[in-house]
């Protein structure tokens, strides 16, 4: 099994992403308490931007509501963490589900009625506003005065509830990405993967060539959503309060696609990538214009606006496939 | 002696007012004044300078601009501010926070909205690094059993139980009351919350009125004619508020075009008082009443703040984001005199110990309970003025009679 | 709920319904020629809006009055936009107009925070809190002059597009790309002009909408999403379908507040826009299969 997933994959490559790996693994220790907290952040991006490259990059389906998956796994987990006392991983397996039926309802309308391109994603982003409104209303989950988890403390790591320290949700996400990058990997070795590079690619020929396409978009679908939820869960225990406002909107769907798209739709690293050069180059900015002394609200947003404007002008593909090309490392572009 | 407090003074004013201004790198290029006994304490200030809540929190520093000046002239320590944007988010609240701790922050303030000071008490308590939140009203954050995290604010419930104390005060002064009301909030995080403490608070105080009717808005409506419509045709004699400025101005466009003048305006929250809604209606702005956290205009403090505000920043009135600011960094100053040491955890149990009765909000003064609540606070009615804002109640506070009913919009020239 | 109540709500729904659609045809002519989503038109519209309010305060003109120069000058600045940046990426992905568009909304939001400031703006007019009243009906002064001047605006631009020989080769262009090149039409230059048409469209609706909203930096997003759902729902490629659009979603968003929660009323266009999506996604107006 470990053959097929590294078949094709030159030895350099392996060695890199062994060295990356062991890099964020020991981070933790070297990296102060703030740099730790980026680190977090930049790991929770990239692993919701390989989640919702499943569905873009694998089954070509634009989604711009991805903020409903993390949302309705943040809510239903804490939500029976709060009520019921039900810990975080049972509530995952609560949450997944429903997070992959959200997305199967979605995917079922967009094909019955034949909802493509701009408009499927006009259509997630409206179901995504939606859910923002509805939980806003929604005073069984605390409404727009939100949803705050009892913070117990920092000092034991409970695993259970995940209650502890940030370091634990570190490796927490760390183990996620990883699984999600080896996950991905083994779908797109596996028929499934064949399939939804058909499709990609054309979708009217496979179709003629006898693939189910409608089967394989509502998988890539559900799974995409399945594992955002799993990011929402952590969010939830990590930050301990839930706002509708902040959980479903649109920013935070916005957030979530910037990686995957600058580090390269469709490859396996990209999202990962993506998400490490977008946070360090906003945190850069910050400390830089910090450092300077210009204060004025607004600067590093514009600054991170013109830099996220010039890569999407001279890196149409992502920031991982113009290494490729440059480095020559062999991960096959799917 | 004398001589040398003046040249301290000079340069920590310098120095603070250009920290102020947002040069925060002067803060770290100056070498800061080391006396013998004691260097400035270094307090970190989380406010949100950008996004959807920058306009307050570039409200609330204009507090911090004016306080180093005043904190000097009481005797009390040199603070060394470092200034930090939360960008009105909560994952940037919490990597600032983590970030001002790592630079050395010993004393945490802010951060003006509940959900980010949720965030920054989580790391604050977990670093052990004392923190003192300027303004933010969701009881849940000092009910975690915090030991770090101290709130010189009035959670929802007390906001309200003072707001109804002082309605029945002021519907005496006035000799009527409304019979019925029409209650209208905006749909997000104070608002619901203020709408929750009121079903559970006003059955406690046996008010004049009734509520007809509640109307929730969303907080981005850029139209509220349809929520006015609706409040006219209930027919109430008065209206019940808790909105913010945007909303306050919109509400009263319509109450104008609509033609409808209740008795009268009884806020529970911000807006119907703040610079931008005086200034943007003119003689259409007086006469909302506004039930809130505020200062008391008879504590010589208040007239210092009142003074340094009108010098450093002049046309803004003074209002709740400048003297919370400002009291949560006399908080901290106060706490390092007593502790005479920066360790984190002597200031803690310094702040516990807090007990400042020269201070500007109205109240016995500052002193945090077992949970860090400083549950002495009283909260203010005040009204709007010809461009200014007068205490009406509580009558320890007040200065000035209220007036009553609220001017018809059509009789105001 | 009495009648003069609801017939009040109505009358202002319809009016604000029919800016919202001068809004939204910009984005129709935009997306139904150029075929570029525009993620960056309500950071466009509070370009304008921003303009408006610095003629105002400088020479306190009614930005009815100044719509015209706003327009014009938001026509450069689209064919500008159009022609120096976005033209490159029309054959590209979705996903990736979509980053740019946004880039281009971050880049436009921030700038104006920085020359503005946070605090909400707008412009007193003289006739800021007037009001018609004829019997029970109270009609706003700013909506009656605001729905007026979209009207106005719109017909300007139906006329353009259906009576000059620019707006024949812009229709031809949208109808039929290759055909229009085969009969020689200079595309490149036809989409800059479309582009500008659509901004000049959505400059004159933001300096209208100054009259009866504020305005901020960080309201952009908000109405490039109402903007889709209005041309989604009114029919992509339908001018008048964009107006008749707007004045639907004005007018539902008006009754679902007066009838039910008025936070609520925004559930009720994204809820008409799924529907629309579903059953008839060429929108009312469409004509063509979307």
């Amino acid at each position: 099994m470990i053959a097929r997933l590294v078949e094709g994959v030159a030895p350099r490559t392996l060695a890199a992403l062994a060295v990356l790996l062991a890099f964020f693994i020991a981070a933790p220790f070297f990296a102060g308490d703030y740099l730790l907290t980026v680190l977090i952040l930049i790991l929770y991006f990239a692993y919701a931007g390989q989640a919702w490259n499943v569905m873009m990059g694998f089954a070509g389906q634009l989604s711009l509501g991805h903020a409903l998956y993390v949302g309705l796994g943040a809510y239903i987990a804490a939500t029976l963490f709060v009520r019921f006392g039900i810990g975080p991983w049972l509530g995952l397996c609560i949450a997944a589900p429903v997070a992959a039926l959200a997305g199967a309802f979605i995917g079922f309308l967009a094909y019955r009625f034949s909802v493509a391109g701009v408009y499927f994603a006009i259509l997630t982003i409206a179901v995504a506003e939606f859910a923002r409104v509805g939980f806003d209303h929604l005073t069984w989950t605390g409404a727009s005065a939100g949803l705050f988890l009892p913070v117990a403390q920092y000092v034991h790591n409970d695993l259970w509830n995940l209650r502890g320290h940030p370091v634990m949700f570190y490796y927490i996400l760390l183990g996620a990405t990883v699984l999600a990058f080896v996950g991905c990997r083994a779908l797109l070795q596996s028929r499934i993967g064949y399939f939804w590079l058909a499709i990609r690619e054309d979708e009217e020929a496979a179709r003629s060539a006898g693939i189910d396409t409608f089967r394989y978009k509502m998988m890539a679908v559900m799974i995409s959503a399945a594992m955002t939820s799993f990011g929402g869960v952590i969010y939830a225990f990590y930050y301990n309060n839930l706002f509708p406002e902040q959980v479903f909107s649109i920013s935070q769907s916005i957030l979530i696609i910037l990686g995957p798209i600058v580090g390269g739709v469709g490859t396996l690293f990209g999202p990962i990538l993506g998400a490490f050069v977008l946070e360090t180059i906003a945190e850069s900015m910050r400390t830089l214009l910090e450092g300077v002394g210009v204060d004025l609200p607004g600067t590093n947003q514009l600054f991170f606006g013109i830099v996220l404007l010039l890569v999407v002008i001279a890196l149409p593909e992502g920031v991982w496939p113009w290494l490729i090309r440059h480095f020559g490392l062999e991960e096959r572009k799917i | 002696m004398i001589q040398k407090r003046h040249l301290n003074e000079a340069r920590i004013t310098r120095r603070t007012v250009a920290a102020g201004l947002g040069a925060s790198a002067t803060v770290g290029i100056f070498p800061f004044n080391v006396r013998a006994q004691s260097a400035a304490l270094k307090v970190g200030v989380l406010l949100p300078r950008s996004g959807v809540q920058a306009g307050i929190g570039q409200d609330c520093q204009r507090g911090v601009d004016i306080a180093p000046g005043i904190l000097k002239e009481l005797g009390l320590p040199a603070l060394e501010i470092i200034n930090a944007d939360t960008e009105t988010k909560v994952e940037i609240a919490r990597s600032r926070a983590e970030k001002l701790i790592g630079e050395g922050a010993q004393i945490l303030v802010g951060a003006f909205d509940s959900g980010q000071s949720t965030a920054i008490a989580q790391v604050a308590e977990q670093k052990g690094i004392p923190y003192v939140i300027n303004i933010a009203a969701a009881p849940q954050i000092t009910e975690q059993g915090y030991k770090f995290v101290f709130r010189n604010f009035p959670t929802a419930g007390m906001l309200l139980s003072d707001a109804f104390a002082n309605q029945k005060e002021v519907f005496a002064a006035a000799g009527s009351a409304p019979k019925t009301v029409v209650f209208m909030h905006v749909n997000d995080t104070f608002g619901t919350a203020m709408k929750g403490g009121i079903d559970a608070v006003m059955p406690k105080f046996d008010l004049p009125y009734k509520v007809v009717e509640t109307i929730a808005y969303d907080p981005a409506a850029r139209d509220l004619s349809v929520e006015i419509a609706k409040a006219k045709a209930t027919g109430a004699d008065a209206l019940l508020m808790v909105s913010r400025l945007n909303d306050a101005i919109l509400l009263t466009r319509e109450l104008i075009k609509q033609r409808w003048s209740p008795m009268a305006i009884l806020s529970m929250g911000p807006g119907w008082y703040e610079d931008q809604y005086l200034k943007t209606l003119g003689r259409l702005s007086d006469g909302p009443l506004s039930f809130v956290p505020w200062y008391d205009p008879n504590k010589p403090l208040s007239k210092k703040l009142d003074e340094a505000l009108a010098k450093a920043h002049p046309g803004f009135n003074l209002n709740t984001n400048h003297v919370y600011t400002f009291e949560a960094l006399l908080v901290a100053a106060d706490a390092y005199k007593r502790a005479g040491s920066t360790d984190p955890t002597a200031l803690a149990d310094a702040i516990r110990k807090t007990n400042i009765v020269n201070n500007v909000s109205p109240g016995p003064g500052i002193q945090f309970n077992e949970k860090g609540q400083n549950d002495k606070l009283k909260n203010s009615a005040i009204q709007n003025r010809e461009g200014k804002l007068v205490t009406v109640a509580p009558k320890v506070a007040a200065n000035a009679k209220v007036e009553w009913p609220l001017k018809p919009y059509d009789r105001r020239a | 709920m009495p009648a003069d109540i609801f017939l009040n709500v109505a009358v202002g729904g319809v009016l604000t319904g029919l800016v919202y659609g001068l809004m939204a045809l910009g984005l129709s002519v935009i997306f139904g020629v150029v075929r570029v989503v525009n993620f960056a038109h309500g950071e466009m519209m509070t370009i304008a809006m921003y303009l408006a309010i610095a003629l105002f305060s400088a020479f306190h003109l009614d930005p009815l009055v100044m719509l015209v120069p706003i327009a014009l000058a938001m026509f450069a600045f689209g064919y500008l936009l159009q022609a120096g940046l976005i033209n490159n990426f029309i054959a590209r992905p979705e996903h990736s107009q979509f980053l740019l568009l946004i880039a281009v909304g971050i880049i436009i939001a921030n700038v104006l925070l920085i020359l503005f400031g946070p605090d909400a703006q707008n412009v007193q007019v003289a006739y800021a809190f007037e009001s018609y009243q004829i019997g029970p009906l109270i009609i706003d002064t700013t909506k009656l002059y605001g729905g007026l001047a979209a009207i106005v605006v719109a017909t300007a631009l139906l006329g353009f597009f259906r009576y000059t020989a620019v707006g024949t080769a812009i229709r031809a262009c949208a109808d039929n790309y290759t055909g229009a090149l085969v009969v020689g039409l200079d595309v490149k230059r036809l989409y800059a002009l479309t582009f500008g048409l659509g901004a000049a469209c959505v400059g004159a609706a933001g300096t209208i909408l100054l009259l009866l909203f504020d305005v901020t930096p960080a309201v952009g997003p908000a109405y490039t999403l109402l903007a889709f759902v209005i041309v989604i729902t009114g029919g992509l490629g339908s001018m008048p379908g964009a107006l008749i659009g707007g004045v639907l979603i004005g007018l539902t968003e008006a009754t679902a507040g007066l009838l039910f929660s008025p936070s609520a009323k925004s559930m009720f266009a994204f809820a008409i826009l799924v529907l629309v999506l579903l059953f008839r996604p060429q929108g009312v107006m469409g004509r063509r299969a979307a």
